[in-house]
């Protein structure tokens, strides 16, 4: 097993090779803020509210810390200045979709009150924790996207709705809770 | 027909090939590509035919159907050899003519020549037409000459010969070697460097490799990749088939968009064809080296252009981009090492092989060798596909090639790269075409669209109009893409319909800051590129917009006014007629006005009116009608 050395933040890190950052962070106690991140699954890099800043050859560069792996003599930071700025737009946002749960304690986290960019709330902020949790851990594809861009939507696949009703599981994934109403209808 | 087993053999072909064509032989080549399809070359082609066979002809003139030469607008086009010479527009009624007067007395048809609407002087080559003057066609020069479903025309112009000296005169290295030598920088947009993404795909772990020839090419308006395909494919599997053996690939794709048919076909019946001639398939040319390839035809999706996007589709899934922190040279399809080049840079491959890279990169720039195939569209007078080697300048692509801009209007802005490209104003004309001279001035090479706008462009309309297209093309999957352009739409629209606010500079800035370093794919951090550059060159009509509520290219339907000037009305009641909304007011000998509460701005007055007397108003007040509400008679 190879053994990389980074800095995080001007800490020492430590990780093994093929690691994400947010891993090594995680693991050197760094907290990196994330929403579509669930360790049982598969990095997908879409809410990238999780960017840091990384240094390589005199070069900086913004990237998604769950996809992103470490290397030897990386240099990253998490929360300088234009990364503040980029959590906070996103943030921006987001909020009018969902603004309630994990995405409003982040918002007031970075100060962020109000959007400027106002949307239509739709409570699902496209995270595609459902559809991934539902075909990578359960193996069943019983939630899944449907539509593209703007008009990307989440929609349960009636023929597997008999899964769905005994399962559950990625009813507490949601980071707006949008499954469980879905359901409910 | 037996496989061809070695590069001996694949020349005695040639010359058997050769010595069964007579070069005297009168032939009539039709472009059948896309755009003249359009226009109706495939009726033209049977109307050859037919005339031939009614004047005994048949045997000894060859009809042949062809790929295209770039002059689309004046399509449909027929080559006449061996004197070549080219006919424009030419419909089916021109047939007898042709074949009477030309093919057999040698006699020039005039009124189906090129004529250059400036000078008036007609041309009967290409290089006396000024679209082609200035070009040096290395890709596109044989769509003319051969037929793209017959692969012994191919070979006969001597293709498969880079593939022949690649297999049995240089080992791999040495190909790369020499792809990195000519300084050859992927043709899709990105401008890596092809020599260097071939070696990290060799050298990258993992088996098997794959090479894939991105075909799909969404530009609106954009058609270099689909009319290489279309009329020389066997260009582009040389390429692959040379590149596979370099990298060490035994599969390979090509990904062509569904809504290219002819594309799709013709490098199907190439690939089939090939097999058949032993240049593809087990043991190519008896070298040992085997390789297939397989078409994977597109759903049509503008981000499935992007690499990992194109590679996610080709495994069956939904065309989204992935995050590339490792490249796809390494980790590609299924994982392996994958080799993706646009079809323009794997059709530049058997040229480099060929003719060596000092050659190659004698052409064009020091840090852009080679030639580009622009896609030159927009109000110029000549629209139509250019080849031109790299650092010519804009202003000599647009004015000299392109004619200039159509209607005597002024040059506003050129759009380079696609929808994602950013828009160059007047003061860079003199700008070499390259990659990085492009993508300093905030734009890009792209995959080479050109778009070229006059004075009646507004800028901000046009940022909101690409930004519209991208926010529809957006595979929704990351936040600062689809959330990002879903609330730069919303801003510009709104600037657009006269509601825009202070501030919305600023919120489109900080937008743009975020989508560009921290959107996924290249969509959306190129997507910035149409506002930003809109932002940095005609602030001003921003500005205008926001405060003043005007237009002053007079497109944005709801800042302008259409107003009827009383001096110059004729009171001829044409406008007055044909308004749809009934909004035009006066009578016979009355002066017209219009009643801007009824009024839909559609602009059917201002079109008809032969007396320029209704104009277009714009951050002004509206006049009040002649003698208040009531028009005056009109004094005879």
């Amino acid at each position: 097993m190879v053994i990389v050395t980074l800095n995080i933040d001007g800490k020492e890190v430590k990780a093994k090779e093929g690691m994400t950052i947010l891993e090594a962070a995680k693991q050197a106690g760094i907290e990196i803020p994330t929403l579509c991140y669930d360790e049982k699954l598969e990095p997908y890099g879409a809410c990238r509210i999780c960017s840091v800043e990384i240094e390589k050859r005199g070069k900086t560069q913004i990237v998604a810390s769950c996809c992103y792996p470490v290397e030897d003599g990386l240099k990253v930071k998490t929360t300088s200045d234009k990364i503040i700025k980029i959590r906070k737009i996103i943030l921006e946002l987001l909020l009018p979709l969902s603004p309630t749960g994990p995405i409003l304690s982040l918002a007031q986290k970075y100060g962020v009150e109000k959007s400027r960019f106002p949307s239509q709330r739709t409570d699902c902020i496209l995270c595609g924790l459902c559809t991934r949790y539902c075909a990578e851990v359960k193996g069943e594809k019983a939630v899944t996207f449907i539509g593209r861009g703007a008009d990307k939507k989440i929609a349960l696949v009636p023929e597997k709705a008999g899964v769905c009703a005994t399962c559950r599981e990625c009813y507490n994934l949601c980071p707006s809770g949008k499954i469980i109403d879905e359901t409910a209808v | 027909m037996k496989p061809i087993r070695s590069p001996e053999d694949l020349e005695r072909l040639r010359k058997e090939i050769l010595a069964k064509r007579e070069p005297s032989k009168p032939c009539i080549t039709v472009c059948v590509s896309t755009g003249c399809v359009a226009q109706g070359s495939i009726k033209l082609v049977e109307a050859f035919k037919a005339e031939l066979e009614k004047q005994g002809l048949t045997d000894r003139v060859e009809v042949k159907e062809t790929g295209c030469v770039g002059f689309c607008e004046q399509g449909p086009r027929v080559t006449i050899y061996p004197q070549e010479i080219y006919y424009f527009k030419v419909k089916p009624e021109d047939v007898p003519e042709i074949v009477s007067k030309t093919v057999l007395k040698n006699e020039i048809v005039e009124r189906l020549l090129y004529k250059d609407p400036i000078t008036g002087k007609t041309a009967q080559i290409l290089e006396e037409i000024p679209f082609y003057k200035y070009q040096l066609r290395l890709l596109l020069e044989n769509n003319a000459k051969i037929n793209p479903k017959n692969i012994e025309d191919y070979i006969a112009i001597g293709g498969y010969s880079a593939l022949a000296k690649a297999l049995f005169k240089m080992t791999p290295e040495q190909i790369i070697e020499e792809v990195k030598k000519s300084n050859l920088r992927g043709r899709g947009g990105g401008g890596f460097p092809t020599g260097i993404k071939w070696e990290t795909t060799r050298n990258a772990p993992g088996e098997p490799k794959y090479v894939i020839v991105n075909c799909d090419q969404g530009d609106p308006g954009a058609f270099m990749d689909r009319t290489v395909m279309e009329g020389n494919p066997h260009s582009v599997l040389e390429g692959l088939i040379i590149g596979a053996y370099a990298i060490g690939a035994h599969r390979g794709f090509v990904y062509v968009r569904e809504e290219y048919p002819i594309a799709a076909e013709n490098i199907s019946i190439a690939i089939e064809q090939a097999e058949e001639y032993g240049l593809l398939g087990g043991n190519i040319l008896g070298s040992g080296f085997s390789f297939n390839v397989e078409v994977y035809r597109g759903a049509g999706a503008f981000v499935s252009g992007e690499s990992s996007a194109l590679m996610t589709a080709i495994e069956g899934k939904v065309g989204e981009p992935r995050p590339k922190y490792i490249h796809t040279a390494v980790k590609g399809l299924w994982d392996k090492p994958s080799c993706l080049n646009n079809t323009k840079t794997w059709a530049t491959i058997p040229l480099i092989i060929l003719k060596g890279a000092e050659w190659f990169r004698n052409i064009g720039t020091k840090g852009s060798s080679g030639t580009m195939i622009f896609s030159l569209v927009g109000k110029v007078n000549n629209t139509g596909l250019v080849e031109v080697p790299m650092g010519i300048t804009l202003r000599d692509l647009i004015f000299k090639i392109g004619g200039g801009i159509r209607g005597g209007k002024k040059f506003k802005a050129v759009q380079t790269g696609g929808p994602s490209g950013g828009f160059i104003p007047e003061q860079y004309l003199d700008t070499p075409v390259d990659f990085d001279e492009l993508t300093k001035l905030g734009s890009m090479m792209g995959s080479g669209g050109m778009i070229v706008m006059d004075e009646d462009a507004c800028m901000v309309d046009m940022a909101r109009y690409f930004i519209d297209f991208l926010l529809d093309e957006s595979c929704g999957k990351c936040v600062p893409c689809r959330e990002g352009l879903r609330a730069m739409s919303k801003i510009l629209n709104d600037i657009c319909e006269g509601k825009g606010k202070d501030g919305d500079i600023e919120k489109i800035e900080d937008l743009a800051e975020v989508m560009k370093e921290a959107s996924l794919c290249a969509l959306g951090r190129t997507a910035v590129n149409p506002v930003l550059t809109s932002l940095k060159y005609f602030r001003n009509e921003w500005e205008e917009h926001i405060k003043e509520k005007k237009c002053q290219a007079k497109a944005c339907k709801a800042l302008i006014n259409y107003y009827i000037d009383p001096e110059k009305c004729q009171a001829c009641m044409l406008c007055l007629r044909e308004c749809p909304a009934g909004a035009v007011i006066g009578g016979k000998d009355q002066v017209h006005w219009i009643d801007q509460k009824k009024c839909v701005k559609c602009g059917t007055c201002y079109e008809l009116c032969r007396f320029g007397a209704v104009v277009k108003l714009t951050g002004e007040p509206i006049p009040p009608p002649p003698m208040g509400v009531k028009p005056i008679r009109k004094k005879k």
